[in-house]
């Protein structure tokens, strides 16, 4: 031991007696370690991609992609380039992550919530339900709900009906899609919905400070919701119709047709994936709420709020400072877990274009590297959004 | 009357609680006596094959026919009790060790962490000393779910202190690499990275290189995960106080010795908890290895319930997967917390 002491000292000693080499040295030595790898790496790649015939760039994305996706929120079929392929992949993975982020979010305050009830079924309930599922691994739950709870379902023609328009049955859920006419002058009457209500709160704020006069914010700003459309609706004629599923038998084989078809493997996945997540986002909740200090809600109880406003002026806005910044990890994991979609046939990116498009045309570096960047920019796009969010909601000292 | 106050007081305190009580308490009778009569009372323990199973509950015998094939894959039946010995010989020396005297539990240490790994490889893929060679591509079961996780942990541990370092350098370029490294890492799912092990790196590698899948696999775990110890350690690092590192500076000590001797132990014993999640987020994390075509725990349970003899057995074998790994990561978390409990006291 003391050996390699010593040989640390005299390191120590060479380096601050030389601050130039302590500086200069470290640095150097790793962007040397840096180059040569890179270039080891490109130098092998060019000569394999060489011996295979494989030509590099990025020009094959332009190419006929050749082949179906089953579940698609845009057009696409085989005749289209890779680019859409990629296109389509990329916006299934963010229908089921952004899915996925509301359920998590609703069940992980449900269940934070009910592991701090004095009731003691309550709170067993909640912590049974957070202890199995964060225990066990995503890809299992995955696959339980895929080929063992949805396997359950019954065939096409003895659906499951609820409501007499949602169809369950094992080749996914079908429900009525919407039909509407003069959809764009409701989604501007909607906007411009919005921009009033925002307007009328930032005046009825500016009121409040200037004079101490209190408007009924609530009761305003939601009838301005509800005529503001209203009138639209009336003015330029917006209709909505339903298109039904329809049972169609062809050759023996029933399948619905018609209406929005939620496939089997997008069910599973927004399944496993919120209730995984949802735990550990109860657990930020419960760690937010116990934060708080006693003496928080004592002192705005004996100033005369009544329980309603000190759980939504004092409890609920300290909390959620706690809670925001460790709950957008649990966003961030959510998406990257979006990516275990490939493992039971959801077309996400992965499947799609680091699966499908790789198999046919053979370029793995352009393909996984296309693919890696996709998820940093999500990423990176979840964590500046939730940063935002959080510095608007952090403590403002003054 | 005592037990009827403390009932209304517990479950009935306003309406809101009666409902609750009322509403679990229907759920429970709904989904308990099922489920019990499911696992245990109309279940099949005995028996060889799918016909014994005629019950109509869960059929244990699926599992404990396949009981080895989960556990070890597809490694032969003679050379099984190399990976017994083992895991035996580190269970008992983890059991000796908290019975050690300070000294010695020093040498167990690094014997666990240096040259037992490599011992055990060599005993589990054989070639040397009469031991016939296993193939990696035999390897699976339980048994590659713990030599993956337990070699990516390992190797990720010293790469992670070193970006952990990095990440607080005053060096620009080894500051900005680190940050770099992490925040990649941080930022792709593990799914994409064991792609990029399975079909980018052999690319990258000169022809007629060819490394094993296995390693290929350990190697990306391995960069991945040390983003996230990186991560995990900087918190230690900064949890020590800035007088440590005065302190160190003061009595003459450089950068290198002050870190490995001072601020190191403190960090790394404040981060255990730490260290301890990120195994268990691995652990959890290892089925992905089926991308690359290995089979761990849960990849043998899919083939076998693929198999044409024990068709749908799905249920039971997820079962008894999610068991497994519920035991491992409850008790590893446990483990954990009680350190962070331990911890509390002595500081």
């Amino acid at each position: 031991m003391s050996f390699i002491q010593n040989k640390i000292d005299r390191i120590d000693k060479y380096l601050s007696d030389h601050p130039r080499v302590k500086f200069i040295l470290p640095q150097a030595l790793l962007l040397i370690f840096l180059f040569s790898i890179i270039g080891y790496f490109t130098f092998n790649a060019s000569s394999n991609l060489a011996a295979r015939g494989i030509d590099t760039g990025f020009s094959f994305l332009k190419n006929k992609a050749s082949f179906d996706i089953q579940f698609s929120m845009i057009e696409f079929d085989s005749s289209m380039s890779y680019a859409r392929a990629y296109l389509v992949g990329l916006l299934n993975t963010i229908l089921v992550s952004a899915i996925g982020i509301v359920f998590a979010t609703l069940l992980g305050f449900f269940f934070g919530i009910l592991r701090l009830s004095k009731n003691p079924l309550a709170s067993g309930l909640a912590t049974v339900y957070i202890e199995t599922l964060r225990n066990i691994s995503l890809l299992l739950q995955i696959f339980f709900w895929y080929f063992t709870v949805l396997r359950l379902l019954p065939s096409a023609d003895n659906s499951i009906i609820l409501f007499d328009f949602v169809y369950a049955n094992i080749k996914g859920i079908y429900i009525p899609r919407f039909v509407w006419t003069n959809l764009n002058y409701f989604i501007y009457g909607l906007i411009f919905t919005f921009v009033c209500v925002y307007i009328f709160n930032k005046y009825a704020n500016n009121l409040r400070e200037k004079t101490g006069k209190q408007l009924p914010k609530f009761l305003i700003s939601l009838s301005l919701l509800f005529i503001i459309p209203f009138l639209i609706i009336n003015i330029f004629n917006v209709e909505l119709e339903f298109s039904y599923p329809k049972l169609d038998i062809q050759m023996g084989i029933a399948n619905y047709i018609g209406g929005v078809s939620i496939i089997p493997e997008l069910i599973a996945l927004a399944f496993a994936l919120s209730l995984y997540t949802s735990t550990f986002i109860a657990e930020n909740v419960r760690a937010g709420i116990l934060g708080i200090d006693k003496g928080q809600k004592e002192a705005a109880a004996s100033i005369g709020l009544t329980n309603t406003q000190v759980l939504r002026l004092i409890v609920i806005p300290q909390a959620l400072r706690i809670i925001i910044p460790p709950t957008t990890n649990q966003y961030l994991n959510l998406t990257k877990n979006s990516s275990l979609a490939a493992a039971i046939a959801y077309p996400d990116i992965v499947l799609v274009f680091a699966g499908t498009a790789l198999m046919q045309t053979g370029r793995a570096i352009e393909i996984v590297t296309i693919t890696m960047l996709t998820y940093l920019t999500l990423s990176i796009s979840i964590s500046i959004f939730m940063n935002w969010y959080n510095k608007k909601v952090a403590l403002t000292e003054r | 009357m005592k037990v009827l106050n403390y009932i209304r007081k517990r479950f009935f305190s306003s309406p809101i609680d009666a409902f609750l009580t009322l509403s679990i308490g229907y759920l429970i009778y709904l989904t308990i006596p099922p489920l019990i009569n499911w696992t245990l009372i109309d279940a099949t323990f005995s028996g060889n094959t799918k016909k014994d199973c005629v019950a109509g509950g869960a059929c244990w015998v699926f599992v404990k026919m396949w009981f080895n094939r989960f556990l070890y894959g597809l490694y032969p039946n003679e050379e099984i009790w190399r990976i017994n010995f083992a895991f035996s010989i580190l269970i008992i020396s983890i059991i000796v060790y908290r019975f050690l005297n300070p000294k010695f539990k020093k040498y167990l240490f690094i014997f666990l962490v240096l040259p037992f790994p490599i011992l055990s490889l060599i005993l589990f893929s054989g070639g040397l000393l009469g031991l016939p060679t296993v193939d990696t591509s035999e390897w699976g079961g339980l048994f590659l779910t713990l030599v993956i996780s337990i070699f990516a942990i390992i190797f990720c541990f010293p790469i992670g202190v070193l970006l952990a370092m990095g990440r607080k350098s005053n060096l620009p370029v080894i500051k900005y690499f680190s940050i770099g490294f992490i925040e990649f890492w941080r930022g792709v799912p593990l799914i994409t990275v064991l792609f990029m092990a399975g079909v980018m790196f052999p690319l990258l590698l000169p022809s007629g290189t060819n490394l094993d899948k296995l390693v290929r696999v350990i190697i990306a775990i391995t960069l991945f995960e040390a983003a996230y110890m990186a991560e995990v350690i900087r918190g230690g690092l900064q949890a020590v106080g800035r007088g440590q590192y005065d302190a160190s500076k003061a009595i003459g000590m450089g950068y290198w010795k002050s870190h490995i001797f001072i601020i190191l132990p403190q960090a790394l014993k404040l981060v255990i908890p730490g260290i301890a999640n990120t195994f268990i987020a691995l652990f959890k994390d290892t089925p992905l290895v089926f991308v690359v075509g290995l089979l761990e725990i849960l990849g043998m349970v899919n083939l076998a319930k693929t198999n044409p003899y024990w068709l749908g057995m799905a249920t039971e074998g997820y079962v008894f997967v999610a068991f497994v790994y519920w035991i491992f990561c409850f008790a590893m978390s446990r483990y954990s917390l009680s350190i962070e409990e331990k911890l509390k006291t002595t500081n």
